[in-house]
């Protein structure tokens, strides 16, 4: 077992439980870590590990489980609770004001004041001894916004030494780092280590967590799927406790007989990955799912396509012809058509009728007269998508704004699908969509692909991809990692390439 | 709808406390004179609702009326162009101030209201530097081109006289409406102006369509600029078209314009106008008002009108919710 493990832990829960409307996050979760010991969470998107350390951190509170420190029960129900612990959050966007230089961000809300003013000096000495103990070597009168992100972090950990930490719980501190950031960040954990800090560990990289994980705690749907020791840890079983469930056969999806190459895509480069260039094509008729973890590029690539985002290189062809994308419009006349990520934010506009929304893509393509709006058209289409997609709404006019997530999925659907489109672009189709209408939604795809209309949809929803999917094209860290036909798909075979393992079992 | 209907019992409210209040409210001098000022101050109101309704702003109106108001009257006396030759340089300069604004907020991505302030100082310190701070007027020449200031058409059958202006108003009003409502681009504007985003994402072409806007108001404030020193006679760098821009922009919002952007209508906007003309009327026409006080009453007028706004907006909101919680109660 771990070298720490006689040591009683500092901080334990037994049985957390946390429901979100209905839907159980986190299932009698029992979790421990022990002073100096590098505990690392891993588990697919949506698995649980952002409301573990939320709770653990004060930001919600459990439904119901304790959470012991030192072995005595304690209630954390607030941010100030939790800091007052010993237990800092250092999240993976960081939470610091860059436009207050260093000392100001490591004592912001607790600034030494001497005479009612702000002690400056104080905080100057103060700040480099904490800078000093993660080997950061700026001055602390530089500002936040100065920094690389890898020295950013290195400040939210001086700032969470400062406040005499215990317990630091860090979520994907890796993310946005180089691999020589990276480096110096695991020597400052390893020193924090040697002082007794506990810390938490939430990566995706499972190479990562091999390197620097005493321990490896793995949830899966919510419940503790198992823990490895520091000698138990490889790839394959952390791989294998994470998917290691059976796929509920939620929707099956017919064999689809797929015709010509319809949208082609060569050696594209996006603004988000200029070093890697990214092939691939998608027949008619054919559905092609983009797996990966968060953050490997996948949206990028679809807004690539649509023409958001300039590519930086490549040619995209659809039936064979060659596409110049400027902007969105350039992709919607060509016969793309997106449904973003954001619905919120990208595809709707929520104080605007269903009506209108529906109709905005069309506007130019059905205009009469050179600028004049269509209007009875634009009244005929929007009541069909409300029949055709089941949309529950009072009428064409109600805003988006008052309808439930699904619904708004299936208005942003329906503006696309009065254009029939060529090629469908979906970025995570069904987040935040309810049951009844993600079958809605799968339908649709189906008979759009019978329809001989060519889908690629990025998901992070395992069994969608699994169910949905002819073949799955699979991201890691910018690139294709592999692809995988659909006898070849299997949850392991999925999550082996999105973690960067390059030899995909058989 | 609603909407102008609660600014046009403002604009009744405050004819009818004056009419009652002051004597030469009512005279036909005054009606008219009304009616001719709040139809100057109704097209450069328009031009400030595009921009609004695009979610931006532009506080350069006041700059761009007094640059071409002086502008207009020098190219004619001084340099003894021909009205053929100084009215398309107007056009053209107002319209190049648009495309500068809208250029620097969409490609440069800068804020509209730097821009636009920075605009405000610019063209007055241009104009006042250009024409060393001396009035700039047509000494009793073009009484032909003044007209469209000064004239008044009778309506045809009877002796009922309409300023020129309020003509000029009306037909900038209809092509506005016609605009915003019946064609493809104002609905680019009124989607752009509540979320530019998703307006992008659904391909139009946002860039161009906020230029366009920057370069509509730009050139009603050029239309205003002419219109208002046709109207006068004579323009003094140092303050003509002096918070102009405010007028507009307390006119639109009056008028149903929001600052947030994508909600605005033209006649909302006229209505608006003339709450504010009327009001300044008044404050002249009453005696026991003193003149001195006068922003300040317009100012807590407009207040109190954009608070009430807000409260019955407020309510019909919980009225929604309320009866949205009885039918999912019904539902179940």
């Amino acid at each position: 077992m771990s070298p720490t493990s006689g040591s009683p832990p500092i901080l334990e829960t037994r049985g957390i439980t946390k429901r979100f409307s209905g839907v159980c996050a986190l299932a009698d979760v029992d979790f421990a870590v022990r002073p100096g010991e590098v505990h690392a969470l891993i588990g697919e998107n949506g698995a649980g590990k952002s409301t573990l350390l939320k709770i653990l951190a004060g930001v919600q509170m459990p439904d119901s489980g304790q959470i012991l420190m030192d072995g005595e029960p304690v209630v954390v129900d607030s941010v100030h609770t939790a800091l007052g612990l010993g237990i800092v959050l250092i999240h993976q966007e960081l939470n610091l004001s860059d436009n207050l230089d260093v000392g100001a961000n490591i004592f912001l809300g607790r600034e030494p004041r001497r005479f009612g003013c702000i002690d400056f000096a104080h905080i100057r000495k103060q700040a480099q001894y904490y800078l000093d103990m993660v080997a950061l070597d700026v001055d602390p009168a530089t500002v936040v916004s100065q920094l690389a992100i890898g020295r950013q972090q290195m400040v939210e950990i001086a700032k969470a030494l400062s406040v005499n930490a215990r317990i630091l719980i860090m979520d994907e501190p890796t993310s946005s780092l180089s691999r020589l950031e990276a480096e110096n960040l695991f020597n400052v954990i390893r020193q924090l280590q040697n002082q007794g800090v506990a810390i938490i560990y939430i990566s995706h990289r499972l190479g990562e967590v091999r390197e620097i994980a005493d321990r490896v705690s793995v949830l899966r749907d919510g419940e503790n799927a198992g823990s490895l020791s520091r000698e138990e840890i490889d790839h394959d079983r952390m791989v294998h406790l994470m998917v290691g469930r059976d796929i509920s056969q939620f929707y099956v999806r017919r064999e689809q007989v797929t015709g010509e190459p319809e949208l082609v895509v060569k050696d594209i480069c996006t603004t988000a990955w200029p070093q890697h260039r990214l092939s691939f094509e998608v027949h008619a008729g054919e559905m092609v799912g983009l797996a990966g973890l968060v953050g490997a590029g996948r949206s990028e690539v679809v807004r690539a396509l649509f023409g958001i985002d300039p590519l930086l290189a490549g040619e995209v062809r659809l039936q064979g012809r060659k596409l110049e994308l400027r902007g969105p419009s350039d992709a919607i006349e060509a016969g793309l058509a997106l449904v973003p990520e954001d619905r919120k934010q990208q595809g709707l506009i929520l104080e605007m009728g269903i009506r209108e929304n529906i109709g905005l893509a069309g506007l130019r393509r059905h205009r009469q007269a050179g600028t004049f709006l269509n209007r009875s058209r634009e009244r005929d289409d929007a009541n069909r998508m409300l029949r055709d997609l089941k949309i529950k709404a009072e009428s064409d006019r109600q805003l988006p704004q008052y309808l439930s997530g699904g619904n708004q999925q299936k208005v942003v659907l329906g503006k696309w699908l009065v254009l029939e489109p060529r090629v469908l672009l979906l970025d995570e189709p069904t987040r935040g969509v309810d049951v009844g209408a993600k079958q809605v939604i799968y339908r649709l795809m189906e008979k759009l692909t019978e329809r001989g209309v060519a889908i690629l949809f990025v998901s992070s929803e395992m069994e969608e991809v699994l169910s949905m999917s002819d073949r799955t094209l699979v991201m890691h860290e910018g690139r294709i990692a592999g692809e995988l036909q659909r006898h070849e798909l299997s949850e392991e075979s999925v999550m082996q390439l999105a973690t960067g393992r390059s030899d995909v079992p058989a | 709808m609603k909407k102008n209907l609660g600014i046009f019992s403002l604009l009744m409210f405050v004819c009818v406390v004056t009419a009652l209040l002051s004597e030469g409210f009512l005279s036909e001098f005054n009606i008219e004179n009304l009616i001719r000022r709040t139809a100057l101050f109704g097209i450069i109101s328009i031009g400030a609702a595009f921009v609004i309704i695009t979610g931006g702003i532009d506080l350069s109106i006041g700059s761009v009326v007094c640059l071409i108001g002086c502008l207009v009257p020098w190219l004619l006396v001084e340099q003894g162009l021909s009205v053929w030759w100084t009215l398309p340089i107007a056009f053209c300069v107002s319209l190049g101030i648009g495309l500068f604004h809208g250029l620097l907020i969409t490609k440069l991505r800068l804020q509209p209201f730097v821009v636009t302030l920075c605009g405000l100082l610019i063209y007055r310190g241009l104009t006042r530097g250009f024409l060393n701070d001396q009035t700039s007027g047509f000494r009793g020449q073009f009484e032909g081109v003044r007209q469209l200031s000064l004239g008044m058409i009778s309506l045809p059958g009877t002796d009922v006289g309409v300023p020129m202006p309020w003509m000029i108003l009306i037909l900038v009003a209809v092509a506005a409406m016609i605009f915003l409502n019946l064609t493809i681009y104002g609905r680019y504007l009124f989607a752009l102006g509540r979320n530019e985003e998703a307006a992008r994402y659904s391909g139009i072409n946002t860039d161009r369509m906020i230029i366009l806007a920057y370069v509509i108001c730009s050139l009603l404030s050029g239309l205003g600029g002419l219109l208002f020193v046709f109207d006068v006679g004579s323009a003094q760098p140092v303050d003509f078209g002096n918070f102009y821009e405010l007028y507009a922009i307390a006119a639109a919002v009056l008028g149903g314009c929001s600052l947030r952007g994508g909600e605005g209508s033209i006649v909302g906007v006229i209505l608006g106008t003339a709450v504010m003309r009327v009001l300044k009327n008044s404050i002249t026409m009453i005696d026991q008002i003193p003149n001195k006080i006068e922003f300040a009453v317009i100012g807590a007028v407009i207040l109190g009108g954009v608070m009430i706004d807000e409260l019955l907006k407020r309510l019909a909101a919980r009225r929604r919710t309320t009866s949205r919680v009885k039918d999912s109660h019904l539902a179940e």
